[in-house]
This record gives structure tokens, sequence and C-alpha cells, in this order.
């Protein structure tokens, strides 16, 4: 098992440093030239301006001593300025983080508690019509793009019947956890996107621990049902959900971004779109590597909690 | 390329068989007699047993006739601005109304169908060709080129699809056969996890064993003995890749960042729509919304009968 943990830990900072790697390569890779930028064009055309310019920033040192100039600043926190808001990338993100970190975990908790009972339910009416119906559903809610849910779900239940609100709440955390008129349609947006995807992994989870020996010796003591359904597939059946919260993390990341700016929500995902429509490069690239960061813990602790959930996954990979 | 001899059942039996077992329950397909059958009859059978398969196909046949030739019947200007015509209603000369340009709207759904499909299939294709060779070659050759090679492709499968695309598109606005490029560069990652899975599982088969003895190199065991071997794989995946470029390309353009106008796609149109669907120009979003599901079912549809025929081609082989 410590084996097992700090080869996975190693392959995580590994995987860390490769993004800061192509984090860094897209930085070099923006249009433009940042002396003109600043200096001007007549600053820039002046040779001793431009290269004390050069000296001071760093930019007369090769790439290499660029990098990890880049990577120091980096690991002290500094993620860099973003001009176009005059405001240090590490200050916006700690506004905005936080709104994005209640809204995907609502979505998340909410897509489970539907989609655990109904993927164990599909399961257990297999090839019936409740299971043929979830099913289209979940196809139709995995087909359609979550800016479109987004509008149908204003159009019907904030436009004609005025129950909720069509904008995210604009306000601080607080308003998040207590404006439940506003908060609903873009936490109902994002879940029904995650939840079609968690309801089918639970449904084939559920039908895998089905068939399996335990099953029957419970059915054969004579347990019913409801009993052998919920004391002894239904927790079975989590351990590849614990996995698939960690692979799903860039998916329900990306439908963030999206359920944001549909619902003006100023999370992170609203203030990347903002930034790209704005070219505003260093938000763009800290907020990447922040993602990144984030995917990549996600994935580990998926792939640890799979380790503690399930005795045998230890014996397999040592 | 190495094939039994099974593999080369003549079609004009196989045909046969699978008229003769009409009548036969299903059971009897299992029988020794399907033997003599070429594997892509076998296979072609099982995917057209699935009637989800046959309705996708279907409708995606129709709505690329729709895109694709549409145009020739139905003729529209999609590329001036007429304000005076705005926003109209569904009606008699529009059938599916105009927009807040003055387009008509189901002109618009087929020359936005044709990006759409266009960008979706030719990414997918260029996607799953770089994903599929980037992962047999770490899968063949293992060791030291495999766990760098893999590693970049975590690191990249770390910054979801969406944020890299958006970063790429933000600083450099692509035209189409950029956006193409963009697509297929940010979504060849888990097609060489796939790959490299069944590349790892074929490269200590016999047969690639026996071509090293006979002095084939690297080149000649990824291209002609893994690659063909893992088709099944490539295929069924690269169906899905469509549906996800499709949806990735949705969302640029969504996010104003995708096609540029006059030009547009299903995505741009629901962009251009969405601010006026709240004055009750219904029908702005929903033709393109509904047309999207529909290609993306129907795509989802074909990929899992493929899945199945190919399963069942290599269980019965």
């Amino acid at each position: 098992m410590i084996g097992f943990l700090v080869r996975r830990i190693a392959q995580a900072v590994v995987v860390v440093l490769l993004v800061t790697v192509i984090t860094f390569i897209l930085l070099r890779a923006i249009p433009g030239n940042v002396a003109v930028a600043i200096l001007g064009p007549s600053g820039f055309r002046n040779p001793a301006l431009l290269a004390a310019f050069n000296r001071e920033y760093g930019f007369d040192q090769p790439w290499f001593d660029q990098y990890l100039m880049w990577l120091g600043h980096l690991l002290h926190g500094n993620l860099g300025f973003s001009w176009t808001l005059d405001q240090s990338v590490s200050s916006e993100l700690g506004q905005h983080l936080p709104k994005t970190i209640v809204l995907v975990g609502l979505s998340i908790i909410l897509a489970l508690v539907v989609a655990v009972p109904v993927g164990l339910w599909q399961a257990a009416q297999r090839n019936r019509l409740v299971d043929y119906a979830f099913t289209g559903f979940s196809f139709l809610f995995y087909a359609a793009p979550s800016f479109f849910v987004g509008t149908v779900l204003i159009l019907v239940f904030s436009v004609k019947l005025h129950i909720f609100g069509p904008e995210g709440p604009q306000g601080g955390l607080v308003s998040d956890l207590t404006d439940w008129r506003d908060m609903t349609l873009p936490v109902v947006t994002l879940a029904l996107i995650t939840m079609a995807l968690f309801s089918r992994y639970m449904r084939s989870a559920v039908l895998d621990n089905i068939s399996q020996d335990y099953v029957r010796t419970a059915r054969a003591k004579g347990a019913s049902q409801r009993r052998v359904l919920w004391r002894h597939v239904l927790r079975n059946s989590l351990i590849p959900i614990a996995t698939l919260l960690g692979l799903a993390l860039p998916a329900i990341l990306g439908g963030a971004l999206i359920t944001e700016s549909v619902f003006n929500y100023p999370g992170m995902g609203y203030m990347f779109f903002k930034a790209a429509q704005q070219q505003d490069y260093p938000t763009l690239l800290g907020f990447i590597i922040v993602v990144a960061i984030a995917v990549v813990v996600g994935s580990l602790l998926a792939d640890i909690a799979y380790a503690i959930l399930d005795p045998r996954v230890r014996y397999i990979r040592s | 390329m190495t094939s039994p001899p099974t593999e080369e059942g003549p079609l004009i039996s196989g045909l046969g068989g699978v008229v003769s077992e009409v009548a036969v329950p299903a059971a009897a397909t299992t029988l020794p007699a399907g033997k003599t059958r070429g594997m892509f009859v076998r296979g072609l059978e099982v995917f057209l047993e699935n009637k989800l398969a046959i309705a996708g196909g279907a409708v995606l046949a129709a709505i690329f006739l729709f895109c694709f030739l549409g145009p020739v019947f139905y003729h529209t200007d999609q590329v001036h601005v007429n304000l005076a015509v705005e926003n109209q209603h569904p009606g008699a000369g529009h059938p599916l109304g105009t927009d807040n340009n003055g387009y008509d709207v189901l002109g618009r759904l087929m020359v936005g169908g044709q990006v759409s499909l266009e960008v979706g299939v030719a990414a997918a294709v260029l996607a799953t060709g770089l994903g599929t060779v980037w992962g047999a070659v770490a899968g063949y050759f293992g060791g030291l080129v495999d766990a760098v090679m893999m590693r970049v492709v975590d690191a990249l499968l770390a910054i979801p699809v969406l944020f890299l695309a958006l970063v790429v598109v933000s600083m450099f606005p692509p035209t189409q056969t950029e956006l193409i490029l963009v697509i297929a560069l940010t979504s060849w990652l888990s097609t060489s996890r796939l790959i490299r899975g069944e590349a790892l599982s074929l490269r200590v088969r016999e047969y690639v064993q026996a071509m090293r003895v006979m002095g084939g190199g690297g080149a000649r065991a990824v291209f002609r003995h893994i690659a063909p071997n893992a088709v099944g794989t490539i295929v069924v995946n690269a169906t899905f890749q469509v549906a996800d470029a499709i949806l990735l390309v949705v969302a640029l353009s969504y996010l104003g960042l995708g096609i540029r106008p006059p030009q547009t796609d299903w995505g741009g149109m629901l962009n251009s729509g969405i601010n006026s669907v709240y004055d009750g120009y219904w029908w702005q979003i929903f033709p393109a919304g509904i047309a999207i599901i529909l290609v993306v079912i129907a795509i989802n549809f074909i990929g899992d009968a493929l899945r199945d025929a190919f399963e069942v081609r290599l269980q019965r082989r």
C-alpha cells in the first residue's frame, strides 16, 4: 500500500511539472511582444531601453532559466498579473474559485443523490419500461449541450413560470447558499449533465454485482430484494462511482465553465471565459495551472479511495 | 497482414448463412455452421440486429442529406445581413422564421450543419489517427518511451479540453481548418490511452513475436500488426470522437470563439439566438439545439452497436 501511494504521488508530481511545461510553452506562444506592449513602439526601438527592460524582467536569459524563474514564482503562489483587470491572478482566484467550488460541489451532491437510486432501480428493473425511460433521459442529457439545457430551463422556469431567477447569485458565498431562487437553475443544469453519466455507470456497476456469488448467498439466506439491493449491492456498486468522480472532474469543470457563462455566475469558469474573450493571457494560464492541479489531485484521491475501498485492488497493483 | 484462412470465408456462403438462419432461433447462430461465414458479415449481422443502430444510421443519413443536399433545392442568402426581415415568425417565406440578422433559419441550419459535421468528422479522424499512432508506439516499445509518452498524455488530460481549446482559439482566432486542428490536437488523448492498452496486449502475441524473429522493425510492428489488429477499438472510439468533437465545436462557437461570422455552425446559431430567445423567438435556438441532440444520440447508438459487432466478431473467432 505504501509503495503504491509513493509511486502514485510521484507520478502526480511529474504530471503537474509537465503541466507547467505545457503552460510555459503556451505562454511563449502568445502573439505579440511584451516589450512593445509596455515600452511602446518608440521605446522598443531604443536599444538601450530595450536591453534594460529585457535584463530587468529576465528576457535576456536562456528559455530554460526563464522557465525555472517562472516556476519559482509559481511555487511562491505568484500566478501572474492580469493587466486587463489590474489585479493579480491569485487574488482573482481567491474571489472566484470558492464560488465555483460551491456550484460544483452542490451539483455533484445533487447528481449523486438522484443518480445512485435511479441506477439501482434501473438495474433492478432491467429491460423494463422504467429502465428504457431513464436510459432515454440520460442519453438526451448526455447529448444536449449544457448551454442548451440551461437556456431551456431558464425559458421554462424563469420566463414562463417565474419560479426561479434567470441569473445566478451575484453576491458572495453566503448568497450562494441562501439565495435558492437564483442558485437552483445553475446547480440543476450542471447536475443534469453529470447525472446522465453517473446513472449509466451506477446501472452497469449494479448489474455487475447482481450476478455475483455473494448476492446469491444473501438471497439463499432469505434476504428480501430490498435488503439485497440496499444492504449488499449498493455498497459494492458505489466503489466504481468513487473512481468515476475523479475521472469526470475535467468534464464537470468544463460543464461548470459553460453553466457559469449561461447564468452569469461569477465563478472561475465565467472569469476564464471572459479572459478568453479579452485575450487576458496571464489569467488564462494561471487558471489553467490551478484547474490542472485540481484535476491531478482529484484523480489521485480517487485512486487512493479506490484502493482503500476495494482491498482486492492493492494485491493487483503490488 | 497475417489473416487466418477462416477470415476469408466467401461472401456468398456468408450471405446464404444469413438467409438460411432467419427462421432458426438466435441460439443457432453460435453453432459451428457459422464458422464458414466471413467476419465482416458476422459483424454486420450483429450490427443490423440492433434496431437503435439502424434508427441512428437513418437519422444521421437524413441529416447529412439535409445539410449537404438541402441547399441545392432550398436557396437562401446566408451572407448578406437584411434587417428588414429580422426576427420573423415561422411562416410562408421562411418555414423556420428568420434570425436577428434576417438570415433564414432553415437555410442557416443546413449551412451551419455542414460546418458542424465537417469539423466534427475531420477532427475525429485526425484525433483518432494521432491517438492511435501515439498509443501504439508507446504500448509497443514500452519502458522509458512508454513512461514519457504517457506522462505527456496525463499532463494534457489534466487540463480540461474546453479550457485548453479556449486558450488556443483566443490566441489564434481560427478558420474552419484551424478549428479542426485545434479540436484534433486537444482530443486525441483518450484514444491514445485505449490503443496503448491494446498494444500492450498485442505486442506479446505470437504473430508479433514471429515478425520480430524474421527481422521486422518497430515501424512495421506498429503500422502493419498492432494498429490493424486494434481496428475494433479504433473504429468504435472514432465514432464517439465525432460526437464529442461536434459538442466541442458547438461549445466554442456558443462562447463566441469558434467559427467567425458570416459563416456559422449550430453552436454559433445558438449563440446568436440566445439573446433574443427570451423575447419569445423560440425558433432561433430550438432547431439547432434539436439537430445537435439528434446527431449526437444517433452517433452514440451507432457506436454502441459497432462495439457489439466487433466484440461478437472477436468472441466467435
